[in-house]
């Protein structure tokens, strides 16, 4: 009964310790990413530009921006179109499984496959050269099974009386869809595409290998752009100074914290706005 | 007669419409099957000629790697990506599955929701980022300790073990979590410690699952580019002990691809094949997986 008692603590202390390097190791990376970062983020940083004298992150930013609003402009309606399609009209079958394990595999597929792809379809036999715009396409495969999973759960979410309500009073079902259905889910749709967002903020491989690493304001969609994650390994690789290499990695940390407090705000509204509508 | 033709009208102005809005709906879930046959498709297109060219064996089980003499042997990449894969996924699993098993059965209820959001930024932290703290702090730290120079596979584990436990904790604590509470309550019933319960019951109950995020994290860990980059030290030979400098499959494809011309960028393309049947090869297991435990809880 002794030795039970002993080996049960002994257990439990195993437990703790990896829960605890668990902890540990988010807090490590934080503190000293930031502690080495942040004091370098000044203003001037921010706003300057890279390149001669100037060792700013402006053109990087701009060139993030655009690469995130152009990706989810063609992510977005697809992904959530799709996971309307699965949860409200298909019906359960053959072409519903391959659908779904096309998704599954989609997700699993590393981002270096993606970028490769992207270099050989969008960058040469489409002839779109390293740009925002071979980037962003390549880019919008990629997150487009994150786009269509969350919506997917959200849209199952949405009370059915709210839909037999809306259906009761004569509405069709397509008007029950953009009316009722997905204004409800909205928060939820809302959380899909900021997780999209914190996956193009940080990706690397696919985005160097079709946007390129041109460290200037991009004119067009069709011009090259570095994107703040590529900033990072391409000055960490030339042997730039530690301190601008921090302070990058610093501002995507921070970045990165801001997406998902605003992940958790959305989904904080959607339980608000669905938590009040159960039936009864 | 007349109402008869008025509602026929009714109806077909409201049917195109909807038709018209279903067969959208339904192209843009086509989009997934579109973007996985057209990469399967291009990707071999392009990469599968230059394995004919330099012979499926000298490429698949050469040892050198020298593109300016023309050897493109990429044997050294995949033992050094299996090799790193499996030992980060056995360092990061043993830590991420106990992990999971704290917060799904020991911590208290406010120290989960603490650390839930915490697993999930360590999920959010891009890659290169991971790669930067490793160029940084990792491989100094292991270059102080063992006296060689710290780019190594063993900086490599290291990462990988890290940036996997998110994928890890998170599902194995659903699978932990799905487990019927009835399995607990008559294991403890018997007389069983807490301890004996976790791991004789619900661990073995939630084994599927558990073994979906192990899964998971093998395709991670041999897809993961950016960080390993910058700690591997790059150089494409077999490692023969943990210290080596390596190169991965992914590392030759990104530290390569911007200045390789002709036969040397075919070959890479090829690297990205031989990387891809591995990560089928993952998603169709997972895919087996997934589905005997849907048929077990049906």
């Amino acid at each position: 009964m002794k030795a039970r008692k002993v080996t049960d603590g002994l257990v439990k202390v195993f437990v703790w310790l990896c829960a605890g390097i668990t902890a540990a190791l988010l807090i490590w990376i934080l503190v000293y990413i930031m502690s080495r970062g942040l004091p370098h983020v000044t203003w001037e940083y921010l706003t300057s530009k890279f390149g001669g004298d100037d060792h700013g992150i402006y053109p990087m930013i701009v060139s993030t921006l655009c690469l995130v609003g152009l990706t989810l402009l063609f992510a977005a309606p697809v992904g959530v179109f799709a996971a309307v399609y699965l949860v409200e009209y298909a019906k359960p079958g053959k072409l519903v499984n391959v659908i779904r394990f096309a998704t599954e595999c989609l997700s699993g597929i590393p981002s270096i496959l993606f970028g490769l792809f992207g270099f050989i379809f969008f960058v040469q036999i489409c002839n779109f050269k390293f740009s925002l715009l071979s980037g962003a396409l390549t880019l919008a495969l990629m997150v487009l099974p994150t786009i269509i999973r969350t919506t997917e759960e959200v849209l199952k979410t949405v009370p059915v009386s709210y839909k037999e309500g809306s259906l009761a009073l004569g509405a069709n079902k397509l008007y029950t869809l953009f009316r009722i259905t997905l204004p409800s889910a909205l928060p939820g749709v809302l959380t899909a595409l900021i997780l999209s967002i914190g996956r193009i903020v940080g990706e690397t491989a696919a985005v160097f290998l079709t946007a390129g690493m041109v460290y200037r304001v991009p004119k067009s969609i069709f011009s090259s752009g570095r994107t703040l994650a590529v900033h990072l390994y391409a000055i960490a690789n030339e042997g730039f100074s530690f301190d601008e290499c921090f302070a990058t990695a610093a501002v995507l940390v921070v970045l990165v914290l801001l997406i998902n407090f605003a992940a958790d705000l959305a989904g904080k509204l959607l339980i608000r706005r669905l938590g009040g509508g159960q039936p009864n | 007669m007349e109402e008869k033709l008025e509602r026929k009208a009714t109806r077909r102005r409201r049917t195109p419409a909807e038709f018209i809005m279903e067969n959208l709906f339904l192209l843009c879930a086509l989009a997934s099957i579109a973007a996985v046959a057209v990469i399967t498709v291009y990707l071999f297109v392009s990469g599968t000629p230059a394995i004919f060219k330099i012979g499926a064996k000298e490429f698949l089980l050469g040892t050198v790697w020298k593109p300016t003499e023309g050897q493109f042997g990429i044997l050294p990449m995949i033992i050094c990506s299996v090799v790193s894969t499996v030992l980060a996924v056995g360092a990061g699993g043993v830590i991420g599955v106990m992990t999971a098993v704290f917060m799904a059965e020991l911590a208290p209820p406010w120290l989960t929701r603490l650390l839930r959001p915490c697993v999930r930024l360590l999920a959010g932290i891009p890659s290169v980022v991971y790669g930067y703290f490793g160029l940084t702090l990792i491989v100094p730290l292991i270059a102080k300790l063992s006296g060689f120079a710290g780019n190594s596979l063993l900086a490599v584990i290291v990462l990988l073990a890290m940036m996997i436990l998110p994928t890890i904790i998170s599902i194995s604590e659903d699978a932990l979590r799905a487990v019927p509470r009835a399995y607990k309550e008559g294991s403890l019933a018997l007389g069983a410690s807490h301890s004996q319960t976790i791991f004789k019951v619900l661990l073995p109950a939630a084994r599927s699952g558990i073994l979906s995020a192990l899964v998971l994290g093998v395709g991670r860990a041999i897809g993961e580019t950016m960080a390993v980059i910058l700690v591997a030290g790059n150089t494409p030979q077999i490692p023969t002990s943990l210290f080596d400098s390596v190169r991965t499959l992914t590392i030759n494809i990104a530290f390569e691809m911007s200045y390789a011309e002709g036969l040397h960028r075919e070959a890479l393309f090829a690297t990205g094949v031989v990387l891809f049947l591995f990560i089928m090869a993952l998603n169709i297991l997972l895919n087996v997986l997934t589905r005997r435990r849907e048929k077990k809880n049906a």
